[in-house]
């Protein structure tokens, strides 16, 4: 039994500072909105399908999701190798041999190297691959962490200094991989019209759809909250409680809207005016408070024919690397 | 019947049943939900039901608007009598302490507190849907003369546990959430249970509740 504990924890991570929101993400969860569990997993699709590709790992494997400060951590065990996607900051501690990171590469860590993720540059979520799998307790088929609910690996929570993560096994060959892509930003996030669209003014029809809105600093994995010109509802601030979805942009009484992210309450009462078509989630997610945002309205032909483009596009960067 | 199907989004289909919130809409959105569930229709993610709503999520890899309403139109729908719904009886506190918005319902409702309490405690409540935060039941309806707002500003921390009432609704917090539901009472029961993946909900849409009141001494050594 001795022997079985030793090598389980062989290969692990010592957590030196947790960071301000590092979680493990996967794909999320599925089937569970009616028991008021949403999906989770990666708020940003494509990064995390990225970061799994350049470790050598299937995409669907979890990884650490970070938000603005990372995580600083040092390794202990085997060779292995790490990669992060995102546009973030770090550097890895070799003996006295401090290298600079970059994002898209995969770097080899060896016994007692220290990985400082030091930050998001102008977006919000990163992500950190290794090229193995993370010993982790899975409920309802993922690791992914729901802090609000407890659900998820590291007993529902978010990463705690001085906790350790420990490693189950190492892919066998370490094969260094790199890809060469920058993270586009966009100012424009295309929606869908709501179902209460005609809840809201002309006017206020209008703002929605022409005016600029900053992005509040009170956003988090569960939703993300708009400042600027208030909308006018003329029907009712309220509505009987239904299902939401992720995207879903809900105007409550004070005319400020709020999008629902990956960790949103499964119902809600306000009124829906519109929601943000599934191309643009990903960069959506990454805008940062105080970035401005604007919507532009697209039908749903054309939100499917954008999703396609944007799915084909993530397979031929996975193809490349 | 479904009255409407529209598009939420591009990946998800809104499924209107009418306007009215009462046992009869809600009991065709949970056959609806039952029986699609049974389907296992490619594409499909999600199902989230709610009083005279069935919202249908589904993956834009493999499927799209257009496939999933198609199948739904087409789906037979078990019409049987039989929901296998269960009959639960919660125990609830209301000491002092628990009882945290008392007071404002005696105010809004111009009824004393033990007749809140007798009205509350002798209703037979029907489960319209879970959601919000994992496992929320709600749950109707009260009587007219129980019906008030939520809070004008709701709280930051609703401890769990907590048995509030808004509107025809009541509902019970399954953890320690922000809310605005007027809190008559706490519950020892735990409602969701994140280690029961089979079932992690005691109160799922379809059951029946009644609210049973325990002392502060039943209460702190409940097992």
């Amino acid at each position: 039994m001795i022997n079985i504990i030793i090598m389980i924890n062989k290969n692990y991570f010592k957590v030196i500072r947790s960071g301000i929101n590092t979680t493990f993400q996967d794909l999320g969860r599925k089937n569970l909105y009616h028991i008021g569990i949403p999906f989770s997993g990666a708020m940003d699709n494509r990064n995390y399908l990225l970061s799994n590709k350049l470790v050598g790992n299937q995409l669907h494997y979890p990884v650490l999701e970070f938000a603005y400060q990372g995580p600083l951590l040092k390794y202990h065990g085997e060779k292995i190798n790490i990669a992060i996607t995102g546009d973030v900051y770090f550097t890895i501690k070799k003996n006295d041999n401090l290298i600079n990171g970059e994002c898209y590469k995969s770097f080899t860590l060896e016994n007692n190297d220290i990985l400082d993720i030091i930050s998001t540059n102008k977006s919000v979520y990163g992500y950190l691959a290794i090229s193995g799998e993370f010993d982790l307790k899975y409920q309802w088929s993922s690791c992914s962490i729901n802090t609000k609910a407890k659900i998820g690996s590291n007993d529902g929570k978010k990463l705690d200094t001085d906790q350790k993560i420990n490693i189950s096994n190492i892919n066998q060959n370490l094969i260094n991989k790199k890809l060469n892509y920058i993270n586009t930003k966009i100012e424009n996030i295309r929606v869908i019209k709501g179902t209460n669209f005609n809840y809201f003014s002309d006017q206020g029809k209008n703002i929605f759809l022409g005016k600029e809105f900053i992005v509040s600093k009170l956003s988090d994995r569960m939703g993300m909250r708009l400042e600027g010109p208030k909308i006018e509802n003329i029907v009712d601030t309220n509505i009987k409680s239904e299902g939401l979805i992720k995207g879903v942009i809900q105007v409550p009484a004070d005319g400020n809207p709020i999008i629902m992210l990956s960790d949103h309450g499964t119902i809600g009462g306000y009124p829906k005016i519109g929601v943000v078509i599934s191309a643009d989630y990903d960069k959506l997610v990454q805008l940062i408070p105080g970035s401005k945002i604007k919507f532009k309205e697209v039908n749903l032909t054309s939100a499917e024919t954008l999703f396609k483009l944007y799915d084909l596009e993530t397979k031929n960067l996975i193809s490349q690397i | 019947m479904i009255k409407n199907i529209l598009n939420l989004g591009d990946a998800a289909l809104y499924c209107d049943f009418g306007k009215d919130v009462n046992k009869e809409t809600n009991t065709q959105v949970i056959r609806y939900f039952k029986s699609i569930q049974k389907e296992n229709i490619e594409g499909i993610n999600n199902l989230t039901p709610s009083y005279n709503k069935l919202i249908i999520s589904f993956d834009l890899r493999k499927t799209s608007f257009k496939n999933v309403k198609n199948s739904i139109e087409n789906i037979n729908i078990d019409k049987s009598d039989n929901l296998e719904n269960k009959k639960i009886e919660i125990p609830v506190c209301c000491e002092e302490n628990f009882s945290l918005d008392i007071k404002r319902l005696e105010e809004k409702l111009n009824i004393s507190r033990d007749k809140i309490y007798e009205n509350f405690f002798k209703k037979i409540f029907f489960c319209y849907m879970t959601g919000f935060i994992a496992g929320m039941p709600f749950l109707g309806d009260l009587d007219d003369n129980m019906r008030v707002k939520r809070l004008e500003t709701p709280r930051v921390k609703v401890p769990k546990g907590s048995v509030g009432l808004t509107e025809q609704f009541a509902n019970i917090y399954t953890f320690e959430s922000p809310g605005g539901w007027n809190i008559i009472g706490n519950t020892p029961l735990n409602i969701f249970d994140r280690f029961k993946e089979a079932e992690p909900n005691l109160i799922n849409p379809g059951d029946t509740i009644i609210f049973k009141r325990i002392t502060s001494d039943q209460y702190h050594n409940y097992d």
